[in-house]
């Protein structure tokens, strides 16, 4: 009987999360004039037009594909940059570990409206304005920490006798690193990539400041919808349903790590 | 255990300073140097000290946009983390339903923060919003987030709460699912109830996961903007006039790039202190309830 009234629970739950979302969805499958014109619950006039307009537009599609490949960057440099410092903070005690530790959260937080201008003057006068890179090497700032954190606690729950037999079977510690250890925290590896993707997709102010054209991300090329007329709620909507599709992926991939134990070490 | 002491792991870490830094050092010492001038134009500058710290200190905007962010940062919390362990100990523990539970538990996170406020303005619209629809129409009860304060309140509550309850609840999730089975069993032999079964097994193991949803709600929320500056623009009047919205008037829109700075530092500090505090506190009462 308990158990019943939790599903119910966690059942209304799950109808409210997908409400607003739905409600996108029935509105991205409308024209703009529709949706001001008649209150509809279901799609009335059906129309796949919003969609068709942001895959043969390039100034909208490439919008998906310049984010894709900065959040890609951005995911591969935090890993490969936090694996090494994370197994450091796990393993060995040095000068100032605790206070390094502590100033790579700090940079979470620091509010971005004022801090994005001097990140404007720093990429423009290396000359990496409007390029992929740039935005991938400033999400690394929010990134980065929150990977070392996260795979910290992955790797302190693994016990430190693996990495001393290993030690004295002669394994090198690179590739004992590589070939026994990062397969002994995958499920970490997993995570965090999803942590990194995430928080790399969803921001906005930092990819705004830094691009113009050729890297602009879709989540600024959508305020363009605001014309003359107001918004185009039905165009907005669709390149909205749009912006979930590559996370929701990459959450299919990672779901059986977050399943199993992101708190392996955290415990 | 002890950590082996050994400075050659500074080596490790070289690489993260390094680009962390990069990116973090510049712009603060940038943002540092502006605070303490008055910019007139592109090299022209006075040296002002301690002035826009002052001055901002004695803004009651500031003071009032300050509590408004206090109160919204509790809120947030208070409601956002138990609401997020309750569903992770409702969730399916395995198969397709779980895997299914967990993908669409994950879609708010997924969605551009602008975007977020989109989805809400077309949501509780009264005419086109299946949100404002209902209450407005269907329940006959008034509700514009454009004309009253308590509802614009609650229309920012509402989303706040629908965009990131999911992150605290993967997180309690993963927590719940490290628990070996064996402490089940132990607790049921003792003849547990329910409720100490979460108290002494659950909830201890579930700190850390917990510390980590903690902190960066807190974090998050405390720097809110695109959501609410989309959604409300900050008003009815200042009403979601959040820390974030307010300073994006002083920095940006009335270009007073000098009180901006001070501004970012002063927010920076608290941001900062409450982190401080929250992440010691929070590992104490670790330790305490491990032994």
């Amino acid at each position: 009987m308990k158990v019943r009234k939790r599903s119910i629970a966690l059942g209304i739950y799950y109808f409210l999360l997908l409400l607003p979302i739905y409600w996108m969805l029935n509105m991205s499958l409308r024209t703009n004039a529709s949706i001001l014109a008649t209150f509809s619950l279901f799609p009335t006039d059906f129309t796949l037009e919003n969609y068709i307009k942001i895959f043969t537009d390039a100034s909208w599609y490439m919008g998906y594909v310049n984010a894709i490949i900065y959040v890609g960057m951005n995911t591969v440099i935090s890993l490969t940059v936090a694996l090494p410092a994370a197994y450091a903070f796990s393993r060995y005690q040095f000068v100032g570990d605790k206070q390094m530790f502590f100033w790579l959260l700090t940079n979470r937080m620091a509010p971005a409206a004022v801090f994005a201008l001097p990140f404007f003057q720093l990429y423009s006068s290396v000359g990496l304005l409007d390029t992929h890179i740039a935005v991938a090497l400033a999400h690394c700032l929010f990134n980065v920490p929150l990977s070392v954190w996260i795979l910290e606690g992955f790797m302190s729950g693994v016990p430190r006798e693996i990495d001393e037999t290993a030690f004295i079977d002669g394994y090198s510690l690179p590739r004992f690193f590589i070939t026994i250890f990062i397969p002994l925290i995958k499920a970490g590896v997993g995570v965090t990539a999803f942590f990194c993707f995430m928080f790399s997709w969803v921001e906005l102010l930092l990819a705004r400041t830094l691009t113009v054209t050729n890297a602009k991300p879709i989540s600024a090329i959508m305020t363009r919808t605001i014309s003359a007329t107001g918004l185009d709620y039905g165009l907005l909507a669709a390149a909205g349903i749009l912006t979930i599709l590559p996370g929701a992926l990459v959450i299919w991939f990672v779901r059986n790590y977050m399943a199993k134990g992101f708190a392996l070490g955290r415990v | 255990m002890e950590k082996w002491p050994d400075n050659k792991a500074w080596l490790l870490v070289l690489p993260v300073f390094v680009i962390v830094a990069f990116s973090a050092i510049i712009p603060l010492l940038t943002v540092i140097n502006y605070s303490v001038q008055d910019i007139f134009g592109p090299g022209q500058s006075v040296f002002v000290g301690v002035d826009w710290f002052r001055e901002m200190l004695q803004d009651y905007r500031l003071r009032e946009a300050l509590w408004r962010q206090f109160l919204f940062s509790g809120l947030v919390l208070i409601i956002e983390i138990p609401l997020g362990v309750l569903i992770a100990l409702a969730m399916p523990k395995r198969g397709w339903k779980a895997s299914a539970a967990l993908v669409t538990l994950a879609l708010p996170l997924l969605i551009p923060w602008n975007t977020i406020g989109t989805i809400w303005i077309i949501f509780t619209r009264p005419d086109i919003g299946l949100l404002g629809a209902v209450i407005n129409n269907l329940l006959g009860i008034p509700f514009d987030h454009t004309a009253s304060p308590l509802d614009a309140w609650i229309t920012v509550m509402l989303m706040e709460v629908w965009h990131w309850t999911p992150l605290v609840a993967l997180l309690a999730y993963s927590g719940l699912r490290a628990i070996p089975e064996a402490y089940y069993q132990a607790a049921r032999i003792d003849g547990a109830s329910a409720w100490s079964t979460f108290l002494y097994v659950q909830l201890p193991k579930m700190r850390g996961v917990l510390t980590i949803a903690f902190l960066l709600r807190f974090m998050d929320s405390f720097l809110i903007y695109a959501e609410p500056f989309v959604l409300t623009g900050g008003g009815p009047g200042n009403s979601t006039t959040f820390l974030s919205l307010y300073l994006v008037k002083i920095a940006l829109l009335q270009f007073d790039l000098g009180p901006g700075a001070a501004f970012s530092l002063i927010y920076f500090i608290i941001v900062l202190l409450f982190s401080f505090i929250f992440y010691q506190a929070l590992q104490r009462v670790g330790k305490g309830e491990t032994v």
